[in-house]
């Protein structure tokens, strides 16, 4: 089945509720190793993207993806506003204006968000950073696309292995962001970063899943 | 937790009011998106510099908007950076048609949305150049990190670069300013205690009372190092001493010592610890010609201090002395 607008529209919608649900969460994992408002940040911004998809009724995934980067960039702040907001950018600019997206366009609009986010952010693989859910999560996506498999499929394996990727920061040393400060001591924790986005694309696959 | 505050999540919107409330003829306070502007901005054919921040430093920058120093100042929520819509709405509000020039302390979440913010102002045809302040010696892999954090030195670098932009320099002169200031300034700080964002409501990280957090940033990153408590000789050599090797200081170079409070330090113990570092100094044959000593850029209610030197020349003291009327700074 095809991902429509209103797909979309609803997985962004989950997406906050797990922002919501993990909030305390991202907080605590950000007190470990940053300062500790990533949690409350994330949960503003996807306040505010419900906000604004309430007022609007963007027409397709495209205009879904752009309202929510928009809304990102103008409500999050610190580091997570311009490269969550630059992910989704690109990823709608990625989708364009077709009125459905399938498992092939949905895993290309996923290969420009984590293009997005590199050419913002400079992070490389194990740097300790989202880039380590979300590089992984847009191979398996790719990787399923390729055989054939529509946009819950893809979501499915994007987000299982985002979920393995974001566990793989534990051990990791930051080497950017303000984690990056403590040095050694930045080992042994999970990446607030890499866990929204692991927690985001779950709530996304749960939805096209359920449809 | 225990704050003077209503809402957690209302606290930066709050204190916004009560500076308007406190200064109507010096500061013009916009909400959604949030900036305070100077009153009388924009001010025709002078560029404008703007600096923002997350909250819970002030005065930084907020209590620094006024003639001679900031047009404008975006704040952030607590501890985060602003967005690049506020700050494009402070820049399209104070600049004056000579271009403006951003002040941005070295975090990745100020520089990525400034950068954006820088961005969007070029789309529109407004002049901008940013200076990134990297000035915090604790950090010492700039490789391996997001680099140098900006902190004490971001004061003195609005204060002479707002003198630079009111006596009239043009947008590449105040650039140009901005990196000598820049170049020539390094800072280190330390933590006896946590602040408590609220927000998170709890102490950003756990401090025994025997321990002091040293080389702290001002957000309460971790710093270089966690060791026990030591006599005020020892804290002012053990923040000093990165600093002068550092910059190199030759023999009778001039310099401005700025100590400054994390917020909560009792102005006893501040100017104890300047005393101190004032005599250090003067041992290694430092000349020091300026001072500043105060909470200037502060954590919320953490107690600690840090120490910032700024290498001065004539045209650098001449633009620090320059008068400059500010809610926090006034001379």
């Amino acid at each position: 089945m095809p991902c429509t607008a209103r797909d979309a529209a609803a997985a962004v919608r989950r997406g906050a509720d797990a922002m919501a649900e993990h909030r305390d969460e991202l907080v605590e994992l950000d007190r470990a190793i940053g300062d500790g408002d990533h949690g409350e940040n994330m949960d503003r911004g996807f306040r505010a993207v419900v906000a604004q998809l309430d007022l609007a009724d963007p027409p397709t995934p495209g205009a879904v993806l752009k309202l929510v980067a928009t809304s990102l960039i103008s409500s999050v702040g610190g580091a997570s506003g311009p490269l969550f907001g630059t992910a989704f950018l690109r990823a709608a600019s990625s989708a364009g204006e077709v009125e459905e997206l399938d498992g092939a366009t949905l895993a290309a609009s996923l290969r420009a968000a984590v293009e997005g986010v590199v050419s913002r952010g400079k992070a490389e693989p194990e740097d300790k950073t989202m880039i380590d859910a979300l590089l992984p999560a847009v191979r398996a996506a790719e990787e399923r696309a390729t055989s054939g498999a529509d946009p819950a499929e893809v979501l499915a394996a994007a987000a299982e292995a985002a979920t393995t990727g974001a566990r793989s920061t534990v051990p990791l040393i930051a080497r950017k962001g303000r984690a990056s400060y403590l040095g050694d001591r930045s080992a042994g924790h999970l990446d607030p970063g890499a866990r929204s986005v692991a927690l985001l694309l779950a709530a996304f696959a749960d939805v096209t899943g359920v449809e | 937790m225990k704050k003077i505050i209503n809402a957690p999540t209302d606290v930066v919107t709050d204190a916004l009011r009560g500076m308007a409330a406190a200064h109507p003829e010096r500061l013009r306070v916009r909400f959604d998106p949030a900036f305070v502007a100077r009153a009388d901005a924009p001010v025709a054919d002078k560029v404008a510099v703007v600096s923002g921040g997350g909250s819970g430093h002030e005065p930084l920058h907020v209590g620094f908007v006024g003639s001679g120093m900031l047009d404008a100042a975006v704040p952030g929520a607590v501890f985060t950076s602003p967005t690049p819509d506020a700050v494009r709405a402070a820049v399209g509000e104070v600049d004056g048609g000579a271009g403006t020039l951003l002040v941005v302390k070295n975090y990745t979440g100020d520089v990525l949305n400034f950068e954006t913010a820088a961005e969007l102002l070029e789309a529109e045809n407004i002049g901008v150049r940013t200076v990134v302040v990297q000035d915090d010696v604790a950090v010492r892999d700039s490789t391996n990190t997001a680099g140098r954090r900006g902190v004490g030195g971001t004061v003195l670098l609005e204060k002479i670069v707002g003198a630079a932009a009111a006596r009239g320099d043009d947008l590449a002169s105040c650039h140009e300013i901005a990196e000598r200031v820049s170049a020539g300034v390094r800072s280190m700080g330390m933590a006896l205690t946590a602040p408590t964002v609220p927000h998170v409501g709890e102490p950003s990280f756990e401090l025994a009372d025997y321990e002091m957090e040293v080389g702290v940033g001002i957000h309460a990153e971790p710093g270089r190092e966690r060791v026990e408590l030591e006599s005020a000789d020892g804290i002012v050599w053990r923040l000093l001493e990165p600093v002068l090797d550092d910059l190199p200081f030759r023999r009778d170079d001039e310099v401005l010592l700025f100590t400054n409070s994390m917020g909560a330090t009792p102005q006893t113990e501040l100017y104890l610890a300047h005393g101190i570092a004032e005599r250090f100094l003067a041992e290694r044959g430092v000349r020091v010609t300026r001072r500043l000593v105060g909470p200037y850029i502060t954590s919320l209610e953490m107690r600690g201090l840090s120490f910032t030197l700024l290498k001065l020349d004539d045209e650098l003291r001449r633009l620090w002395d320059a008068p400059v009327s500010t809610p926090a700074l006034t001379w």
